[in-house]
């Protein structure tokens, strides 16, 4: 599992997109801003995942003797199916938050006619 | 026990045309739990592999004493909050009760599956589902509440996509992500820089869920504007689910190295430092529930001292106050919420003479009260009696100060509440606010003293509960 294919560049484009989707919840004011942050961060946690299951030479890990016994079959080395199986979750549930944080600001900019947060925060302490 | 945790998710869809079936659910659920509990306690883990594909590939459920104790816990909580729910939805349309009895159930199921799953991928899925059901729930309870809630679902992204990174590197470690492969697989691969950082980032993902002091952010706002059934939920077993997830992974998963021990001695100080805090701050409040929170994270506190401490008493201790707790929370937010609406939105002023007009209901909520500051006969006293006996085992002195000064601290912000509930004549303090007669309904009054009840059973049978239950939770030390 250690071994990757093209260097470790995928590592780090997880690491900045994390990075960038943490620093974007903290900073940004507007709360759609944040909420793009947040899936950004998420885009990070998959692509990590998803670059822990690749091999070097691996193939798709998809069973294919019926079709082209002589080309993929011989092969040993696949791809590490279950992390994307994993993210197939983790997408789900990402996409999910996102509907209800969306409905949330649906119902927020109904009432305050404003989704930044320094507004917000006004309106609320009043 | 799968049938624990499909019968809220069938009574989900059902659940539309019946409220019964929502009380009913949980309650077949408690009662599956229970069983699933004795089956465990006698004759050794339960495991059951969904879809037939055998552990480590398969996803597994196990239920052990810890497991199935929270299991249990979580059931009986949620029936009767379930039952309580009821006078507070009869004001609500149809549907909406129908959207809330579901989400409710979603809850429930969620932080079921949290307790008995055996595989830490699972463990983040169910937190995402209980999470979601969570924010729904939450955002109902008005406009301020929709802010908190916001707020509340970044914050619990950002700690479950923590948790699922510290995942990802304990996978590349040992490529399974099942909590008893892990537990064999991590001595050999633990203690390089990859595992300090998985157990870094679960242990934070892990905290920010449970509210700890410096993470509870988003708590305070989220428990005090939700209507009164979900805070009561939420608050009594949200935290400690999560308080279970962490001691799950830190004594049952990841090898006692050097990364956890630094995890746990940095744990020990948080907490300390929180425990003390949040008491201050609870002390600080005016309105009753955001006071009740605070205090919460405080509670909070104590589990996860006794949990770092790490000594058999001391974990003990953390386990008997997660169960004295929620049920003592759940008490206290129900009473609240029970209140006619004008009282429970008010300060501690507007408890005035509450005695007089829903005297079983300010019972229960006194009994609760106590168990918190730690008097005996309740749950409370023998809890940290426990965590104290911890402390002082490890030579912990700064702690075991820090636990009791912490007990006066809860002692002064609660008696403040009671002696306003006894003491305090509200037609001489408040002539606007003349008595009305009882306005809190059967329905609701029932589970809020049951909860009462509960908080001085458990203290009474501490000893029983002790060597038949938490003895066997134990991991081995």
């Amino acid at each position: 599992m250690s071994v990757v294919a093209w260097g470790q560049l995928q590592y780090a484009l997880a690491a900045v997109l994390l990075l960038v989707g943490l620093y974007g919840m903290l900073v940004k004011t507007n709360l759609v801003r944040k909420l793009m942050a947040m899936n950004v961060m998420q885009v990070g946690v998959i692509v990590f995942f998803v670059s822990l299951a690749v091999r070097a030479g691996g193939t798709p890990p998809i069973e294919i003797e019926q079709h082209a016994p002589d080309a993929a079959a011989t092969a040993v080395v696949y791809a590490n199916p279950l992390p994307h199986a994993l993210m197939l979750t983790a997408i789900v549930v990402s996409v999910s938050t996102t509907g209800v944080a969306l409905a949330l600001l649906i119902r927020i900019h109904r009432r305050y006619g404003t989704l930044d947060e320094a507004e917000l925060l006004d309106r609320l302490a009043e | 026990m799968i049938a624990a945790l499909l019968v809220p998710l069938v009574g989900r869809f059902s659940g539309r045309l019946a409220r019964g079936i929502t009380v009913a659910a949980p309650a077949v659920a408690l009662g599956c739990a229970v069983q699933a509990l004795r089956v465990a306690l006698a004759s050794g883990p339960w495991h059951y592999s969904l879809g037939g594909w055998a552990p480590p590939w398969g996803i597994e459920y196990v239920v052990d004493p810890l497991g199935g104790g929270m299991a249990v816990l979580v059931a009986l909580l949620s029936t009767l909050v379930a039952l309580y729910a009821g006078p507070y939805l009869r004001d609500l349309s149809p549907r909406r009760t129908a959207i809330f009895d579901s989400l409710f159930l979603l809850l429930t199921s969620g932080l079921l599956g949290i307790t008995l799953t055996g595989d830490l991928f699972n463990l983040y899925v169910f937190f995402e589902i209980s999470s979601l059901a969570a924010y729904a729930l939450l955002a109902s309870g008005g406009e301020r509440a929709v802010m908190a809630t916001f707020r509340y679902l970044l914050l619990g992204t950002i700690a479950a996509s923590f948790y699922l990174l510290g995942l990802g590197y304990l996978y590349a470690l040992t490529g399974t992500v099942n909590m008893a492969d892990l537990a064999i697989r991590l001595p050999d691969v633990g203690g390089g820089s990859a595992f300090t950082v998985g157990v870094v980032l679960i242990v934070v993902g892990l905290a920010i869920k449970m509210a700890v002091f410096p993470l509870h952010g988003w708590m305070p706002d989220a428990y005090t504007y939700a209507p009164p059934p979900v805070t009561m939920f939420i608050a009594a077993v949200m935290s400690k689910v999560s308080a279970y997830a962490l001691l799950r992974v830190l004594f049952f998963v990841l090898p006692p190295t050097g990364a956890v021990e630094t995890a746990l001695s940095v744990l020990s100080w948080v907490a300390a430092g929180g425990v003390l805090a949040a008491s201050v701050l609870a002390l600080a409040q005016t309105d009753v529930r955001r006071m009740l929170a605070y205090s919460s994270v405080g509670q909070m506190g104590y589990v996860v001292l006794g949990l770092s401490l790490g000594n058999a008493a001391a974990i003990t201790g953390a386990l008997l106050h997660v169960m004295g707790h929620a049920v003592a929370k759940a008490c206290l937010f129900g009473a609240v919420g029970s209140l006619p609406r004008e009282t429970a939105q008010a300060d501690i002023a507007g408890f005035a003479g509450a005695s007089r007009r829903a005297p079983f209901t300010m019972a229960a909520f006194t009994v609760a009260a106590l168990s918190l500051v730690g008097m005996p006969p309740t749950a409370g006293f023998f809890s940290k009696w426990y965590l104290l006996r911890g402390a002082f085992e490890a030579d912990a002195w700064l702690f075991a100060g820090v636990l009791l000064l912490s007990s006066l601290l809860s002692a002064l912000y609660f008696f403040r509440i009671l002696e306003q509930i006894y003491f305090v004549d509200p037609s001489v303090a408040e002539p606007a606010r003349t008595p009305q007669r009882s306005t809190v309904s059967l329905a609701s009054r029932v589970p809020v003293v049951t909860l009462g009840a509960a908080v001085l059973l458990i203290g009474l049978f501490n000893g029983w509960l002790v060597t038949a239950v938490i003895q066997h939770a134990l991991p081995e030390l």
